[in-house]
Parts: C-alpha cells; structure tokens; sequence
C-alpha cells in the first residue's frame, strides 16, 4: 500500500506501458499477487515464527439426530487449527461411540454416533473430550426420536405447509372483490396495512434471523449471514423488477406495474413463508414443536392477511383465476418445500441466510409499494398512511400472539 | 469382632458353580456391545493410555511402596532418605486426551513413601518445574519442615533444592502435596502421593495395596473431566487387580481428588474393616462404603472368600461413570 494516491493530473497521458495491451495491464497485479502469496505460503511464512498458545478449538454442532439408544451429532470445526475428539461424555458418564476417527480439519465436518439409552423427554448434555482435555458441550433440552425421513414424514410435513402457507394466503387474496370497490383513499389504507404487515415480517424474520446464525457455525459468518441475504435478495428482486417493468413497459405502459408489483409482493412472502415453513420443520423434527390445532389456526390467522397483501395491489387491473392461483402459490407453497428442508436437512447457518433473504425481499417490496401510499399532495406518511401502517403491525403483532413457534 | 466377620463366612463351597455362573454370565453379556465391551461405561472401544509413554502405570503403582535408602546414624537410629523432584509433563491422562500435568518423580501419583515409626526422614526436594513448588507432608514436624511458604525454606524457585528431615510420626496412613498458591492448580496438576509410617511392630502380613483417588480438570473450568484411582480412568476395568482368595487385602486409601467436596470408596460383594488415618489398631466399623474429603485417609482391609470379579468404585456414581471405578479379580 502506498502512503499517496495518483492524483489524475499526475498520471501521464502517455507512460511507460502505454504500448501495452489492456488485458496485460490487468493481467500482471494477479499473477504477482498469485507469486507472493504462493513464495510466501511455500516458505512457510517467513519470519513469523511459531504460533502461540495451545490450538484453538472451535465446533459447532450443526445437527442433532435421536434414535433409539443412539444419539448422533454432526460437528463442524469452526475454528483455525484441527480438532481431535477423543472421548465422549453424556450426563457426566463416558460413552461408547463411532465416528470422528480422524482429526476434523478447518471447516470439515464429522458424523459422531453415541450409544445412550436415552429417554423419551428428558434432557442430556454431550460432551465431546477433545485431545487437549477441552470439552465440546451440547445440550439436547428435550429427547425425541427424530422423525425417520419417509414418505409419510414428507406427507405430513406437507400438509404442513399447506395448513400454514397455501390456505390462508388463498383465504385472504379473497379480499379481492372488495380490495376493487373501495374508494380510492381506502385503497390507499388497504395498502398501509399491507405495508405495515411486510414491515413486521422484515423484523421478524430478521430476528429469527440472527438467532438462528447464533446456533449455527461461526466460521461461515454467523450473523452477517443475516444481513448478506437481505442485501443479496433486495439487489436480486431490484433488478429483476426493473428488467420486468422494462419488459412491460414495451407492451403496454399502463397497468403493468400493478401486477409486477402484485407478484414482487407474493414473491417476498413466498420466500418470507419458506424461512417460516424452515422454522416450523425444524423444530418439529427436534420435538420442540406440539402440532396442536391451535399452532395452525394460529398460523392460518397471523397468514391470512398476507393474502390481502398481494391482492392489494391489484385493485383495479383485471386478472385471471389462473394468474391468481399463480400469486397465491408463489406466496404459500414455498412453506411446504421449507417445511421439508427444514425437517429433513436443516442447517442453521443456511436457515439464518435464508431469513435473511426474506427480510431483504420484504424491504424490497416495502420500498415497491411505497408510491401507492401517496395522496393527493403526493406525501407519504399521510395520516391514512400512518394509521394503516400502525394498523397492519398491530394486527401482525396480535395474530402473532396466537403462534408460539 | 469385626475381623472374625470374614472368616465367619462359610468357606465350604457349595454355592460357588452359582458364583461362578454369576460372573461368568456378567463376563459374556455382550447383548449390549455397542455399550462398550463389559457393559459398563469405559472409553471409547475401552481403550487405554500408553503407560511406557507416561512412565508410569496403575498397576504397578498400586503396589508400588518406596522405601528409600536407609543408614544408620551416630546413635545406630535408621535415617531414611528419598529424593523427590518436581517437573512439569504432559500426560495422557485418557486415551487420546493430553493434559499438562506437575509431577514429582514424574509420576503421578508421586512415589508413596514408606518408612517405620520413630525413623528419621530426609526428602531431598528438587524444583525442576518451571514453577514454584513445595512439598507439604502430613504428620508430626516442626513448622520449618512444613513445606508451606513462609516456613522453613518455604517456596522452592525453579532450580532450587532443599532438604525436609523430620521423625517418622505418628504411625498411620498420610500424605504429601505441593503447598504453593494457587493451591488448588498446584494439587489438581498432579503434586501428591501417598505417605505410609508403618507402626513400629508392623502390621499383619497383607496382599498391599495403594490407592489415591484423584481427578483431572482438563479444560480449566474448575470441575473434573476424569476421576480415578491411581489417575488413569477405568485402569483396572479392563485390568483387574489380581488378588487371592482368602488372602487378606489392605488398601492405603487416600483422597486427593480437587474440585469435588468429598469422594468415596465402595466394595462390591464383601465388607472391610476401616482405619481412619490408619493410626488406630483397632477398625473403626465393619462397612462397604466411606466418605472421604480432600486429605482424609485410611487403610481398609478384608478378605475374599469366593472367586471372581468384583468392581470397586466411588459411589457417587458420576465419578463412577467418569472413571474412578475398577475390579478385584480374585481366581477360583
């Protein structure tokens, strides 16, 4: 690094390289910084001399799977150097186990099978003794056999998604005939709340969020993994409406924005309902969850005015059934395909991304249906605005109440 | 009497193909395999540590007594001498775990110094630890033989050496530690060993037997990770200890273990006669199981009058299933 920068009136209109190809001048910072990092590496770092201090251990249990007398655990090595587990312990007792014969290397995982007979309900803790007499603690706060991953695992898992995500979605976009006869200045109302509601989803999901990259493996980011998937899917739904509208736009001006809009908003909550249907998965498969009636109707409740969301929009433009069926899908089906991700593969450090990626598909959206709110003197947070955005993070902060996930 | 309690119990065999079905069904269970070889909870594949590597091994420990090197003094009095040096040393102290022990004679626990009543002792005491170190012997000496700091020679510093002499009392069961703050860290890490002063008449002839129950806090967070006798866990599951029958067992039993308020001994299938601190010639109760604290000793004895294996453990059973248990095996 250079103590000065080039100012432009110093670089010469014509230097030494201006023979040079572009692709050259390009081309040669890489290969030198390709040769100095490998001399440096293939020296074995000169002059910095052994590292200090006992190795760094750092694991993450990245998940928790109950048979009966078998507890098994997938660790990853989160930190620098190797971890060698050596013994286990399970309520302060060695155990018999397989697995993890190898040291696991920097970012690896391994597959660590116990031999307990543990007990329906109760809670355990592990202890992986790793070659320096440190311990890997675990706690497992209430033992259920994990669900075998099976057809009719997959099917009810389904049906899952479907009490949650399909159903109510589809029971709220019914909104519609009457989202079409309201005035113009209710409409506006309408489309506060549906803000309000995408507001509290943002939160939510960005708060499960980060409790989530908590749990998972720290090596991977932890709670940036949060903030990277909002930046990663508002950037990817920006651009890919402003490639829609533009597409539009050619057809036919008028009208399309509406139902650009429409699907933005069904997309959001899709990917909203995918993390939520993650959640649910999870810890039904972890027993955390009890797949009560009052969960779904809960569920279904807290859900269905995110069907007003999307039909919101749509107020004064014709649409399909089909199209309908469509937005409704795009919105409530993604709660099945998490609800099977989540009980089958779950991983924290991809969950917490992915709700992440929700929240910053919902600030996408939010800043979409921003214009609508717009009266007459063109301000925003108009009175009307105000109190249906007040409106909609009440009516999500009550409903949310009935969800004890 | 307590002691014509074992030889009260029928020696006529009878009921001993039964005994030895008992064990030998108990051997050959291995409907639980996957819970560990013998059923009980063990290391990994009962595994064990390298002992040559260590340089020292349970099994010989526990019957190991130092007598030192005697001679005689001006007034034909026996002047007993050791030497005992500190060093710092990694141990296996379970299969595959490290720990970064202190040791005196590079062992843990140190040798158990063994002398008779009224003799007079000279420890040679040599720092090669990196650390100060003391050796603080329970018994009978003046306060500038007390090895505790601001006594005597009180700190030995890295390098240095000196010399603790005083009697032989009283007779009984003792022992030794590293007396340095912080106390604790300077007894977990292995400064201890048992300290015998047979009574001048003796004892009856015994199978003999040393045992200093001990614990490991291996990543510092002032709890135990291992507990044992004689410092390797589980040491005498896979390798009992070979003892006959009928013979008379006497165990020198000393608690060390940090950490944990107290520890305890528990005998399967028998009772023994308990000898607080060992001072006493008379057993205190007829029992299969004492408490101890840290620092609280005694020499148990009994005999075995049936053949097999018989597990031996504390009965807290968390520092049972964390190490400190083992088997007599006493053959038909």
């Amino acid at each position: 690094m250079e103590g000065r920068v080039a100012t432009p009136e110093e670089i010469p209109a014509a230097g030494p390289f201006s023979g040079a190809p572009t692709w050259l001048l390009g081309l040669v910072p890489l290969v030198l910084i390709i040769a100095s990092i490998g001399t440096f590496a293939v020296l074995g770092g000169p002059g910095l001399g052994e590292r200090t201090g006992p190795p760094v251990e750092e694991v993450a249990i990245e998940r928790t799977v109950l048979e009966p007398g078998v507890i098994e655990l997938t660790v990853r090595n989160d930190g620098p150097d190797a971890v060698t587990i050596a013994q286990a312990v399970v309520n302060d007792a060695f155990v018999q186990f397989s697995g993890a014969d190898e040291p696991i290397e920097r970012l690896r995982t391994a597959t660590v099978r116990i031999s307990q007979p543990w007990i329906e309900g109760e809670a355990y803790e592990v202890a992986l003794v790793t070659s320096t007499g440190g311990t890997i603690v675990h706690e497992i706060p209430v033992a259920v056999e994990t669900p075998e991953p099976d057809l009719s695992f997959f099917g009810l898992m389904a049906l899952l998604g479907v009490y949650v995500g399909v159903i109510p979605v589809a029971l709220g976009m019914l909104w519609l005939p009457w989202v079409r006869r309201i005035p113009a200045t209710w409409l506006r109302g309408v489309m506060a709340v549906t803000v309000g509601l995408l507001a509290f989803l943002a939160f939510d999901a960005t708060l499960e969020g980060f409790e989530l990259a908590g749990e998972g493996s720290q090596a991977f980011g932890g709670s940036a993994l949060v903030l990277l998937g909002a930046v990663v899917a508002y950037l990817l739904l920006s651009g890919t409406t402003a490639w829609m509208t533009r597409r539009k736009a050619a057809a036919k001006a008028a009208g399309a924005s509406a139902g650009t809009l429409a699907l933005m908003v069904a997309v959001g909550i899709g990917l909203h309902n995918l993390g939520e249907g993650v959640a649910i998965g999870a810890s039904y498969a972890t027993g955390a969850l009890a797949l009560g009636a009052f969960l779904v109707v809960g569920f279904a409740i807290h859900n269905t005015t995110e069907g007003l969301a999307i039909v919101a929009p749509l107020a004064h433009q014709r649409v399909r059934v089909g199209r309908l069926a469509l937005l409704g899908l795009v919105a409530g089906a993604p709660a099945v395909l998490g609800a099977w991700i989540g009980a089958a593969a779950f991983n924290a450090s991809a969950a917490a991304f992915l709700f992440g990626f929700g929240a910053g598909a919902i600030a996408q959206v939010i800043v979409q249906l921003t214009p609508s709110l717009r009266d007459d003197d063109g301000r925003v947070l108009n009175p009307i605005a105000v109190g249906g955005i007040l409106a909609g993070l009440a009516v999500m902060f009550l409903t949310g109440l009935l969800v004890a996930a | 009497m307590a002691a014509l309690a074992h030889t009260a119990v029928p020696h006529g065999h009878p009921w001993e193909p039964e005994a030895n079905a008992a064990s030998g069904g108990h051997d050959g269970d291995h409907s639980v395999a996957h819970a560990g070889s013998s059923g009980h909870a063990d290391f990994r594949d009962a595994g064990t540590v390298d002992h040559a590597r260590n340089g020292f091994d349970p099994q010989e420990i526990v019957r190991d007594f130092d007598w030192g090197k005697t001679r005689r003094g001006p007034n034909g009095r026996v002047i007993r001498e050791w030497e005992l040096v500190a060093t710092d040393k990694e141990i296996e102290v379970a299969p595959g775990v490290t720990f970064a022990a202190w040791t005196y004679n590079g062992r843990i626990p140190g040798p158990t110094l063994r002398c008779r009543e009224g003799e007079r002792l000279r420890i040679t005491f040599v720092n090669g630890s990196a650390h100060p170190h003391t050796i603080h012997f329970h018994g009978l000496h003046p306060a500038a033989m007390d090895g505790v700091p601001g006594q005597g020679a009180g700190e030995i510093a890295p390098g240095g050496r000196t010399v603790y002499e005083f009697d032989a009392l009283p007779a009984g069961l003792h022992l030794y530690h590293c007396h340095v703050r912080p106390l604790a860290e300077h007894i977990a890490k292995g400064l201890y060993g048992a300290f015998i002063v047979d009574p001048k008449d003796g004892r009856p002839d015994a199978d003999e037997l040393v045992m200093v129950m001990n614990g490991f806090d291996t990543n510092f967070d002032r709890a135990n990770e291992f507990y044992a006798a004689n410092t390797i866990p589980f040491a005498y599951m896979n390798r009992p200890i070979q003892v006959k029958r009928d013979e008379l067992v006497r165990v020198y039993l000393v608690n060390i273990l940090e950490y944990d308020l107290i520890n305890s001994f528990h005998l399967h299938g028998n009772l023994f006669d308990y000898y607080p601190t060992g001072t006493a010639s008379r057993p205190s109760e007829l029992t299969d199981t004492v408490m101890l604290c840290q620092g609280q000793r005694g020499i148990l004895e009994w005999r075995f009058p049936y053949a097999g294996k018989y597990m031996f453990h504390a009965h807290q059973s968390e520092f049972t299933e964390l190490g400190w248990q083992g088997f007599f095996e006493v053959p038909g």
